[in-house]
């Protein structure tokens, strides 16, 4: 479906997300995050989960230098980003997909616009002004608007869509970018819970046709079990849970979120 | 409990609101009769005001018609290619300033308060001042006028579109920057279509202001249909004064019911 099926495997072999001691300090001195490191690689799906305020946001930020970190390395695809800064930034953010909590599409234009707003990275001021894209960016927003099933919509205002539709967009812009990892931010919070597994699916699905690694950001742990293949869980700024899904217990859940009476 | 409890105790003000209050109403007492007395009524031309407005009016009828495509309709047209033409000037020169102005695209605050001088500069002169500087500049006639209603508008226009990119949701903005577009095209795709209804609103009501005062300026020799009125106004031609009221008039309600329509259509 994307260029991507051009490549050898060993492309997508090389695919990956590395975090390594990874400090943010808003106030200096009190750490939000203090030394996070994990990896994720080809097709894994990662939720991360824990309290609100625990940086969750702040985290999946860093990974796009949305959010400056203070210290510590995110490589992407083997390409370390957190020293990178302006045209070198901005390539490197092609790489990263991101879907979030609010959709972030721009209300005004068209959903064919918004999803062609992912190519923005790669192509010229001049070009996106009078909108003129390449006709193969136009075969691929129309591929994936028709795979998402909202190729009938291509043409109205994305201030028209639902909640689940407008997030379907969100979610075909990032994979408009090519992207080499996707990262997704609350994705299903603004979401009824029909809607909310159906977005799931379809970022599990995007993730398992695209070889791509999906960090998800959720607060809705039963959705987090039952989609990814792994958790890791954040409480003080710091990992204290990573790994299966299965292996989740309550004594986990007690250290992530605190207090034990909201499990009964 | 057979002690009463202290009932409740309210009032609107402390003491010391009620005294700052009454301060404030007695420095305004203070300022309104000190005003009164610089003013310097003469009660003789106060008597006999009411006698030489009805002259006015007297004199002022029969409009002379004929004078409107003698002397007026040209003029008229060249104030509506003032105001035009000056509202244009304004717009190139206010995105700049504007998008400079807004803290939430420009990241550097003393490049936000040299955009905030530009604006509050533009607006504390009045156009009366700016088109007395003009006409000294350029001498007499529409390009000082023109000059004149951009240099006016910059402000106005420059301080209400920066105030509404300053409004616009980060969401988009984010995600943009997220895909890695380049600034251009973050501000093209992620602030201008949300500021795009209040900026062409902007627009046209700035145009429909500017027509207005290009009536005005024309007074001090900035071009258009004030300097017809002030030749009338100097020779006592009530007669085509009172035509010239009138097309002035009726123009400024056309551009109103036509600035109306088309902010109904595009918002």
């Amino acid at each position: 479906m994307m260029s991507d099926q051009n490549n050898p495997v060993g492309t997508h072999a090389k695919r990956s997300l590395k975090i390594e001691n990874l400090v943010k300090e808003y106030v200096p001195g009190k750490p939000i995050l203090n030394g996070i490191s994990f990896e994720v690689k080809g097709t894994s799906s990662v939720a991360i989960i824990g309290a609100s305020g625990t940086g969750k946001s702040t985290l999946i930020r860093c990974v796009n230098k949305l959010i400056p970190p203070t210290s510590g390395n995110v490589y992407v695809s083997g390409e370390n980003i957190t020293k990178l800064t302006g045209k070198e930034l901005r390539r490197a953010r092609r790489k990263i997909g991101m879907v979030f909590q609010e959709f972030n599409l721009v209300e005004r234009l068209s959903v064919m616009e918004n999803v062609l707003c992912g190519r923005l990275g790669y192509v010229a001021p001049w070009r996106a002004w009078m909108r003129k894209y390449q006709t193969e960016d136009i075969d691929l927003a129309f591929e994936l608007l028709e795979s998402i099933g909202l190729v009938d919509f291509a043409h109205q205002r994305a201030d028209s869509l639902s909640g689940g539709q407008r997030q379907r967009v969100g979610i075909a812009r990032a994979i408009m970018q090519e992207p080499h990892v996707l990262l997704a931010d609350e994705p299903t919070s603004s979401l009824d819970p029909k809607t909310s597994v159906e977005i799931m699916e379809l970022l599990l699905g995007l993730s398992e046709s695209h070889s791509l690694p999906l960090l998800i950001n959720i607060h809705d742990v039963e959705l987090a079990k039952r989609y990814t293949g792994r958790v890791i869980g954040l409480a003080n700024g710091g990992i204290v849970y990573d790994g299966s899904p299965a292996g989740l217990s309550n004594e986990n859940l007690k250290e992530i979120y605190g207090g034990a009476s909201w499990l009964e | 409990m057979s002690e009463i409890i202290a009932t409740h105790k309210w009032e609107r003000f402390t003491f010391r609101e009620r005294m700052a209050r009454f301060a404030v109403f007695l420095g305004f007492a203070i300022a309104l009769s000190l005003s009164i007395s610089t003013v310097e009524v003469i009660p003789e031309f106060l008597y006999d005001a009411p006698t030489q407005a009805a002259d006015l009016l007297v004199r002022m009828w029969p409009m002379d018609f004929a004078y409107y495509p003698q002397g007026i309709h040209e003029a008229m047209l060249e104030t509506l290619h003032i105001a035009s033409l000056g509202t244009l000037l304004a717009i190139v020169m206010a995105v700049p300033v504007g998008i400079m102005a807004a803290n939430n695209i420009v990241h550097f605050s003393p490049l936000n308060w040299l955009a905030k001088l530009i604006l509050v500069s533009s607006r504390s002169v009045n156009s009366l001042v700016w088109a007395l500087l003009f006409v000294a500049i350029f001498g007499p006639g529409p390009l000082a006028g023109t000059v004149c209603i951009g240099f006016r508008s910059v402000g106005f226009v420059g301080k209400l579109f920066a105030e509404a990119l300053e409004e616009t949701n980060p969401g988009p903005v984010e995600a943009l920057t997220a895909a890695g577009a380049p600034w251009f095209s973050v501000f093209l795709k992620g602030y201008w279509p949300q500021v795009a209804p209040a900026f062409w609103g902007i627009f046209l009501f700035r145009w429909d202001i500017n027509v207005r005062e290009s009536a005005v300026i024309g007074l001090v020799g900035a071009g258009g249909i004030g300097m017809v009125l002030d030749t009338a106004l100097n020779l006592f031609y009530w007669d085509r004064v009172s035509v010239i009221l009138l097309s002035i008039f009726a123009v400024v309600i056309l551009a109103e019911l036509l600035v109306t329509y088309i902010r109904k259509r595009i918002i």
